[in-house]
């Protein structure tokens, strides 16, 4: 191998370890570029949205599950923390956590009878019990709030040190979300990884390899909460107001649009797809009445052209290409001779 | 006591018929969900947005066109029945997709186009249809029962009257049943796929547009009144067992029952929720639903 084989060798083994890197870095610097608190507060909405995203691709993605109720989960997060601190006055590190080991809980306990379900079944059960939260969100207004929302969150602090502008919160909750992504990355590489991936190809076959699919779906529903909750919590204490419209139906279809824009399957198109479409409406300002169509029209263009996804769809037609080339090459070659 | 259990009475009709009524609306909209898994085996999120069209072309029928009840009936149907195979025909079929994921996916994204365009075209104001024939209580056993009570409840027996027929009587209607048995070995036997699918939607706009017109004068019209009835309906449909059309029927009545019992007896603030608990506990024990195969 000459030197530059080496390095473009190297750089291929190690692709992933360097485009985090190189993704950190960038987060690092962002603000010093950036200081404006508007643009701020869109990327870090972006990455609010991509925990749970990153965590519904998993079980989406992955798993092959559909979860149209993850919005459900997000608010148990920002009501849990919101609850926690205001009313009980726990500390809000403790409380986060707390918070997550509850849903998590309650991730299980709805997910051992849930999961047995598939198809529209399971759509249409998440989707029912992402209703149900929202009603008691909207109803129980003693201690939601109500349809008003809930007031007065305060925000994350380590020791005096409050964590309660952009900048400051641009490294707290990108440092979470870099976090969930290297979990992420990990988990798919791992055993438990490779028997999801598995179980999304085809359930039966994965059974009959030895992959215990129950309680795998399971596993991944529990984590992909857990990670939506913690969202959750980083949501409440960003904008110590929340109100039950930022978790209704129509967002966990939209966690879901992200999930399928930016690729269901790819980790690194959970952050892409959470992107696009959480900077969607900002674009579309002067569009303000044509949103809908976009929002809509881009998820049905993917799905007809890239069922993939934007990232694994664009990765694979290059890699088609290359492919395509290489042989034609192959072939000049062979007939020159 | 004679009085207060002649009252009881009265009270239970009152909501057993309130009951029915929703129970038709949620019944037709899981008929059309029933109708596209049946031949496509998939769920259509777009029948939500078919009953929004029905009450907004209604509108525009009764007080842009001028047009008598009954045409403006008639057309506000077959309107919606034609957007629905234009979805098919152009949002749909170009998929070629056979990843049921990706396909409900799609449904969900021209659901979300449909609400903008209805959105664009009738703005977002809540609007109010009137009633087919004007509003005077009838007295039946003691309870009042509004006139679009029962002309709903008409009406959603002649449906499923002409969808028996269609489906037992007509060739295309006997062709989609054979799909829904075996789509393979209804394509060996020449079965035009296309049709069939042309003709599922078609059918499925027409029972979500007839269930807005009937319903919209009950409730209000807006561009989003479709969403949580729609989302009813398929919970219909999914209780009674997600295919079967005397499971949808079956289903939507249940449903329409126990909400009104509910809203009735105990609380009204959790009477939309009332739907899913059940629903979800229906699927903990019996995930086929009550008719389900």
């Amino acid at each position: 191998m000459t030197g530059r084989q080496k390095i473009l060798y190297f750089i291929y083994l190690h692709r992933t370890g360097l485009t985090v890197i190189g993704l950190s870095l960038a987060l690092l610097l962002f603000p010093l570029f950036e200081d404006n608190p508007y643009t701020l507060g869109l990327t870090n909405q972006i990455a609010i949205n991509a925990i749970i995203v990153l965590g519904l691709n998993l079980f989406v993605g992955y798993a092959g599950q559909i979860s149209l109720g993850h919005a459900a989960f997000f608010g148990l997060g920002a009501y849990g923390s919101a609850i926690a601190t205001v009313d009980f006055g726990l500390p809000a590190w403790p409380a986060m956590a707390l918070v997550a080991a509850l849903v998590g809980l309650i991730a299980l306990g709805i997910g051992i009878p849930i999961l047995r379900l598939t198809g529209h079944y399971l759509a249409m059960a998440t989707l029912g019990l992402n209703f149900v939260f929202y009603t008691i969100l909207l109803q129980w207004d003693e201690v939601t709030g109500g349809p008003s929302g809930y007031y007065g969150v305060p925000f994350l602090s380590i020791g005096s040190f409050e964590f309660n502008d952009e900048v400051r919160l641009h490294y707290l909750i990108w440092g979470v979300a870099l976090l969930a992504l290297l979990l992420c990355l990990n988990l798919v590489r791992s055993g438990v990884g490779r028997g999801l991936a598995a179980l999304a190809g085809d359930e039966t076959a994965a059974a009959a390899l030895g992959v215990n699919t129950r309680s795998t779906k399971v596993k991944v529903f529990v984590l992909s909460a857990m990670l939506a909750s913690i969202a959750g919590s980083l949501f409440a204490h960003t904008y110590s107001f929340i109100s039950p419209g930022s978790f209704d139906i129509f967002v966990a279809t939209d966690f879901v649009i992200m999930v399928v824009v930016g690729g269901m399957g790819s980790i690194w198109g959970s952050l892409l797809g959470a992107g696009l479409i959480t900077m969607l409406p900002e674009w579309m300002d002067i569009f303000e009445t044509y949103k809908d169509f976009i929002h809509g029209g881009i998820l049905v263009l993917v799905l007809m052209f890239l069922p993939q996804g934007l990232v694994t769809g664009l990765i694979e037609m290059g890699k088609t290409r290359l492919a395509l080339r290489k042989a034609r090459q192959g072939r000049q070659e062979g007939s020159g001779c | 006591m004679g009085v207060s259990s002649a009252h009881m009475l009265q009270d239970f009709l009152q909501f057993t018929f309130a009951g029915l009524t929703n129970g038709a609306i949620y019944a037709l909209i899981a008929l059309g969900f029933s109708v596209v898994n049946n031949t496509m085996g998939i769920v259509n999120f777009v029948q939500v947005d078919f009953v929004s069209l029905g009450g907004m072309l209604m509108f525009s029928a009764l007080f842009a066109a001028g047009l008598p009840m009954a045409p403006g009936l008639l057309l506000a149907v077959a309107g919606v029945a034609l957007a629905a195979m234009l979805i098919e025909r152009f949002g749909l079929r170009p998929a070629r997709s056979g990843n049921h994921l990706v396909l409900i996916f799609l449904t969900v994204g021209l659901s979300i186009i449909l609400r903008g365009v209805i959105k664009l075209v009738w703005g977002k104001n809540r609007m109010a249809l009137p009633p087919l024939t004007p509003d005077v209580p009838v007295k039946i056993f003691g309870a009042s029962v509004l006139p679009q009570a029962l002309w709903i409840l008409l009406l959603t027996l002649v449906t499923i009257a002409l969808l028996t027929w269609f489906f037992y009587r007509t060739s295309l209607g006997l062709s989609m049943r054979a799909v829904a048995n075996n789509p393979t070995a209804a394509a060996v036997v020449g079965i035009p796929a296309g049709r069939v699918r042309l003709t599922s939607y078609a059918i499925a706009g027409a029972l979500g547009g007839l269930a807005g017109v009937l319903v919209t004068p009950i409730t209000t019209l807006s561009y989003d009144v479709g969403v949580l009835l729609g989302l009813k309906g398929f919970a219909a449909a999914i209780l009674g067992g997600f295919g079967s059309f005397p499971g949808a029927i079956l289903g939507g009545l249940g449903l329409g029952l126990l909400e009104s019992l509910t809203a009735g007896y105990w609380s009204s603030a959790y009477k939309d929720v009332v739907a899913f608990v059940v629903l979800l506990l229906v699927l903990f024990v019996r995930p086929k639903g009550l008719l389900g195969k």
